[in-house]
């Protein structure tokens, strides 16, 4: 190592592929700032908020699926129970059943809580593997939105909650469509560098390391039900920040926004752009909400399902790596590509 | 006395109807690791050609065999032509099942619509019959009906299962696929085959079930979880383990539905749990 890193000729490439890569995270990062000066206000919000906010929610199953190995359809479920937790601490149009407490309150507590539910839901499905973790992820999604439809004393049953806001906060309107946008981009920002962050750590590469080989981690002495448990936590930290600008998005939450329909188009937007790359899950929510908004367009809106559906079908049998899977190998290809 | 029986006995024929859906979920995934999350869109197909069939002949026995002719070429189709390509990918072919139940789906809505429909079942099967030992109490007779049909169909998939050469084939696949295809059986033909049989066990039920009760858009994901829940928690791949799974399931759901109608629907996923936590290859599952 010692030897390598004193390398001047290592270092220089290093150093390079590095200046190139800030370089590029710069331009990409300018270009979302500057985006609302150039678009208007159902771009910024109907196509740029929800892809930011959505594609958070997809991309905490990119790092459960693509770095731990396990496809979960319990991240919306995660995502809902934030949202559900920041109406019944903070306020809603119910009063009754709210307990109206300061946002810097309710919100902090709605993601611990979501994170926690979704740790004990790992506890259960990193129990599995492979195709039977969906199977048991799903079943725990249903039977959550289930559970809200049937409860009227805290959930308030079928009709959820409505009426939920963002704070004001130094006299700033967050629900305004630039204000929104840029908590989207903040969360999403923190979202994705903490994946990067995360995925390059000891406990990160542990991660992949389960993924890639489960019996050799469990021989070396690493507790592989651990890694994957912890993974859960933080796919539940991830997809309670989307979840949380979600139900601000709506202004509501109800059984319906969390049952098997929406819970399936989030793993349709993770598989739709890739479970490669962290920038995966945005493509994929960008390019979901664009036909969901343009498929009127294209054919009846009523049948924007089939579009999506034969999307979806197209990518899984095409690329299995989704759309930045593609995009790799096309630029792979390209004579004298630098990867970078 | 007369509530506790008579829940029983809807948990029995509930229990019945999930045996049939779940049946056919379980032999193709013994046999081929594909879990078919479609599994629950076959089913609705199943109730919908059945019903147009019905509807258009008068004749109910015509629209039970169309459920189960349309929705079994369909799964030999799909076989043949998608799953057949991915084999071994176990992940990517589940993904597969999701895109055609979510194309699958909007075809039917866009076809049928999204109204309710309801069979009327042929005569005999229509009406009441007395219970035994009792007094005077009465049960829908289809009910009954449903209940032998589904013994008659486990009877039969075991024969099928257990006395015929195909049979042997598939028990022979489920334990080592290799080695099937090592003694020179043609693998493809078998996979065709069970796929053709599961997918069409899902359609029949698709009938059946809706003339029980009825068809209308999301019955497909209740059954589809319905399945999902029974094979789990009887075993995955075992035709015995998804009989004592619908048993339970059916039960508890109806005994909930009687005795505590707010979470009759959480019972049954405290049941999954339990499994998990306790079982998890499932009741009749081998580790």
């Amino acid at each position: 190592m010692t030897i390598a890193l004193n390398d001047p000729t290592l270092r220089t490439s290093a150093g390079t592929a590095l200046h190139a890569r800030i370089a590029k995270y710069a331009v990409f990062g300018l270009l979302l700032l500057a985006y609302p000066l150039i678009a208007t206000d159902f771009w910024i919000v109907q196509i740029g908020a929800q892809a930011l906010f959505m594609g958070t929610i997809a991309l905490s199953l990119m790092w459960l699926g693509g770095y731990g190995g396990m496809v979960s359809l319990a991240q919306l479920t995660f995502a809902g129970v934030a949202g559900y937790m920041l109406a019944i601490f903070g306020t809603s149009n119910h009063p009754e059943l709210s307990l109206g407490w300061p946002w810097w309150v309710a919100l902090p507590l709605a993601i611990a809580i979501a994170t926690a539910f979704a740790t004990v839901t790992g506890m259960l499905a990193a129990r599995t593997e492979g195709i039977y973790t969906i199977m048991i992820t799903l079943a725990i999604a249903v039977a959550f939105s289930l559970f809200c439809r049937q409860n009227y004393d805290i959930f308030n049953g079928f009709s959820g909650f409505a009426g939920l806001r963002p704070p004001d906060l130094f006299g700033l309107d967050l629900r305004a469509p630039l204000p929104f946008y840029y908590l989207c981009l903040l969360f999403a920002a923190c979202a994705y560098a903490g994946v990067v962050y995360v995925q390059r750590s000891t406990f990160g590469l542990a991660l992949q390391a389960v993924r890639d080989n489960p019996r050799r981690m469990r021989a070396i002495g690493f507790n592989v039900y651990a890694h994957r448990v912890a993974a859960y936590a933080m796919s539940g930290l991830l997809a309670a920040m989307g979840g949380v600008l979600l139900v601000w998005f709506n202004g509501r939450i109800s059984p319906d926004s969390i049952d098997a329909g929406p819970t399936i188009n989030v793993l349709v937007m993770a598989v739709l752009g890739g479970m490669l790359h962290p920038i995966g899950p945005y493509v994929g929510a960008l390019v979901f909400i664009l036909l969901q908004n343009f498929a009127v367009d294209l054919i009846d809106p009523e049948r924007f399902n089939l579009v999506i559906g034969i999307a979806f079908l197209t990518i899984v049998l095409a690329s299995p790596d989704g759309l930045v899977g593609l995009w790799r190998r096309l630029v792979d290809r390209r004579p004298g590509a630098d990867r970078g | 006395m007369k509530q506790f029986i008579l829940t029983t006995l809807n948990g029995m024929t509930l229990a019945a109807l999930y045996f049939l859906v779940a049946s056919g979920f379980t032999l193709v995934f013994g046999l081929m690791r594909n879990v078919n999350l479609a599994h629950g869109a076959l089913y609705l197909l199943g109730a919908y050609v059945g019903w147009s069939v019905a509807e258009a002949t008068g004749y109910w026995l015509l629209g039970v065999a169309a459920g189960f002719a349309a929705t079994a070429v369909l799964g030999l189709a799909l076989q043949v032509l998608i799953f057949r390509r991915m084999e071994g990918q176990d992940l990517r072919q589940t993904m597969v099942t999701i895109g055609i139940a979510i194309v699958l789906a909007d075809l039917m809505m866009w076809f049928w619509g999204g109204e309710t429909y309801q069979f009327t079942a042929p005569e005999v099967i229509d009406g009441s019959v007395p219970l035994p030992l009792t007094p005077g109490w009465r049960y829908p007779t289809y009910r009954v009906a449903l209940l032998v049909a589904a013994v008659g169909i486990g009877v039969g998939l075991w024969l099928f299962l257990n006395r015929t050469k195909v049979g042997m084939m598939i028990r022979a696949g489920v334990d080592d696929r290799a080695m099937l295809a090592a003694s020179g059986v043609n693998v493809q033909r078998v996979f065709a085959v069970t796929f053709m049989v599961g997918a069409g066990l899902a359609g029949f039920a698709g009938v059946v079930g809706g003339t029980a009760l009825s068809i209308a858009p999301g019955e497909d994901v209740r059954y589809l979880l319905a399945s999902l829940i029974v094979v789990i928690v009887g075993g995955l791949g075992s035709i015995s383990g998804a009989a004592i799974g619908a048993l339970i399931i059916g039960l508890a759901e109806q005994y909930g539905l009687a005795y505590s109608p707010t979470y009759g629907a959480v019972y049954t996923f405290l049941i999954l749990v339990a499994a998990l936590a306790l079982r998890p290859q499932g009741l009749m599952g081998r580790a």
